[in-house]
């Protein structure tokens, strides 16, 4: 029999650590197959954040490191400067890149240095229990505005791909979600596409992933989806925000 | 040459090529060299954001197997610390300058010896020891970036250079031709491509509690091997002094001076000068301290040192602390009569 569909060979054994409903493992899949598919899996190197994915060197057959909270992107700097061959990636949720890293991203961004970032952004930090995030939308109660975020005391969320967008430096920068078929088939397409900027030397590339938090936006999975849809994407729209020159090849 | 610009050339002659750093007085001109001669050898030189973010940087550059470096003077290394927490939990080696500055805080841009407990004692969160080197002389902060770099690989961990802003900004001859090209050892563990091996993972992370106390075990016994066999001193006139001075850096060039007077005065002082502040050369002072009376520790700080002293010597001997902060440095005569002072409170307890 035809095998048609199985593990990608960029993804471990290992059973991901993620609660139901949650958009990290559909991701993961994603740059697991666009590895695979780019061939890149002897040279890549994952840099882990800190968050829910804290481990996620755990799931990728990739050389990794672990890098502080919001460091990744410096982390990734470092790798991909001493060792210009390899392709660099780092892995970072909103609270960790928009909150604790945002001098390292924005940095990294200006400097269009060539690494890729895959920014998972679920409005809420995970790991920690459900605390506000920078992109925590206004109005969310989370267990840190547990009277819902109001501007005039907890100010505004931040745009991530739009604030980059000021920027001279990067070469790609988009935002996607995977809360149905149709845009995760989209979000591949990004995340392939991001990568593949990297490997032709393009420079600092960007995908956000508008993803859901089941657990802590105390929704369920399918609720979830549908908060996604409307609430997330309607602050947080989705599009290319950046794309410098054409890559070869179909994407 | 100026001290901090030997410390560039000496990290070329050791084969580093790899620097990230963030401008601060009195340390710029390391950064600066590094600037101008890394494109001429194919290095790379890189200005970080912030202390930050340098320091996570030479984290990402260790993990590929580079000979990394970076530098600082004290605030900047208060911030370098999360990252030099993380490189010693990961087992990642890299060389880290601090051409030391007064605080605490902002403090001044004058010279200081002020940070030896965080140098010392960790630093950072966790337990963990950094490798600190404390030289005397521009020459000395030449050799030690060879020193740094080999002890950095062979135990797999952080090593710093401890020195204050005098030596950043003196000028003295050194010679580049006696600096030991050292063999970069292999780093099968490195990150990068990984054909023909098992995957490389580098974290500091072990939730099972379990597993994070064999790491910081296994991490106490690396250190205990470091101290076994990896401390070094210098002394002068020690062998019948029976006042020894302790100092580090610079400061012990002024003991020096200052010892030599009280000899002419008819008082037997030597001056013990550790070289590797950890581990603390604690066999070597107490053979130093043989035929001593009394021991006297002075410092560019309120006190810092001299608590290894203490705790070395085990209350066996007086020890008296003199030191001067904020910029100021000991002169000769003041510590010329800091040892007359012990010299007579010892004899009035015979």
């Amino acid at each position: 029999m035809e095998v048609v569909f199985q593990r990608p060979q960029a993804l471990t054994e290992e059973k991901f650590s993620y609660c139901p409903g949650c958009h990290h493992g559909i991701i993961h899949r994603l740059v697991a197959e666009v590895i695979d598919e780019l061939g890149i899996i002897d040279n890549t190197v994952c840099v882990s954040s800190v968050g829910c994915s804290v481990v996620n060197y755990q799931f990728f057959a990739t050389d990794a490191i672990q890098a502080a909270h919001g460091r990744a992107p410096a982390a990734a700097t470092g790798v991909k400067r001493a060792s210009p061959d390899s392709i660099v990636f780092t892995y970072q949720g909103d609270g960790d890149l928009a909150a604790m890293g945002t001098a390292e991203i924005i940095h990294a961004a200006a400097r269009n240095e060539n690494i890729t970032v895959v920014f998972v952004n679920n409005a809420i930090y995970g790991m920690t229990g459900g605390q506000m995030a920078p992109t925590t939308l206004k109005g969310q109660k989370t267990t840190t505005s547990p009277y819902g975020r109001d501007s005039k005391r907890e100010g505004n969320p931040i745009r991530v791909c739009e604030l980059l967008n000021s920027l001279d430096g990067p070469a790609y920068l988009e935002r996607v979600s995977v809360h149905d078929p149709k845009h995760v088939i989209r979000a591949k397409k990004a995340i392939k596409k991001a990568f593949q900027l990297q490997v032709k030397g393009r420079g600092f590339s960007l995908v956000e992933v508008l993803s859901a938090c089941p657990t802590n936006w105390h929704l369920s999975p399918l609720a979830s989806i549908e908060w996604v849809q409307k609430e997330l994407m309607a602050y947080y729209p989705l599009g290319v925000f950046r794309e410098a020159g054409e890559v070869d090849g179909e994407c | 040459m100026k001290g901090n610009e030997a410390i560039g050339e000496a990290a070329i002659a050791a084969g580093c090529r790899y620097f990230f750093g963030y401008p601060i007085t009195p340390q710029s001109e390391l950064p600066e060299y590094l600037a101008r001669r890394f494109p001429e050898v194919g290095g790379v030189y890189l200005q970080a954001e912030s202390e930050v973010a340098a320091i996570n940087m030479v984290y990402g550059a260790a993990a590929t197997g580079a000979r990394v470096l970076t530098s600082s003077s004290s605030p900047g290394i208060s911030l370098k610390q999360e990252g030099i927490s993380y490189a010693a939990g990961s087992e990642l080696p890299c060389l880290i300058v601090n051409i030391m500055r007064g605080g605490p805080g902002l403090g001044g841009i004058q010279p200081a010896q002020s940070d030896y407990f965080q140098a010392t004692k960790g630093g950072g969160h966790g337990d963990y020891k950094v490798i600190v080197l404390a030289p005397a002389s521009v020459q000395e902060l030449a050799d030690m970036v060879g020193t740094g770099f080999d002890l950095a690989d062979k135990y797999r961990n952080p090593a710093m250079i401890l020195g204050d802003g005098f030596l950043g900004q003196m000028m003295e001859p050194v010679d580049f031709a006696g600096i030991k090209k050292s063999k970069i050892v292999e780093k099968t563990w490195a990150v990068g491509c990984k054909k023909g091996r098992e995957r490389n993972v580098h974290t500091s992370l072990y939730l099972d509690p379990e597993e994070l106390e064999k790491h910081n075990i296994k991490l106490a016994q690396k250190y205990e091997l470091i101290a076994e066999n990896e401390t070094m001193a210098q002394e002068y006139l020690t062998e019948d002094a029976e006042i020894v001075v302790v100092a580090y850096g610079l400061v012990a060039r002024i003991c020096k001076a200052a010892v030599e007077k009280a000899r002419s005065e008819g008082i037997r002082a030597g001056v013990f000068r550790p070289i590797t502040l950890w581990p603390f050369p604690q066999k070597e002072l107490r053979k130093a301290v043989a035929a001593a009376r009394g021991v006297l520790a002075v410092e560019m700080s309120m006190g810092q040192m001299v608590e290894d002293v203490r705790l070395c010597l085990e209350g066996r001997l007086p020890v008296r602390f003199y030191g001067r902060a904020g910029g100021m440095a000991p002169t000769t005569q003041a510590v010329y009569e800091e040892i007359k002072k012990i010299s007579l409170e010892c004899k009035g307890v015979e």
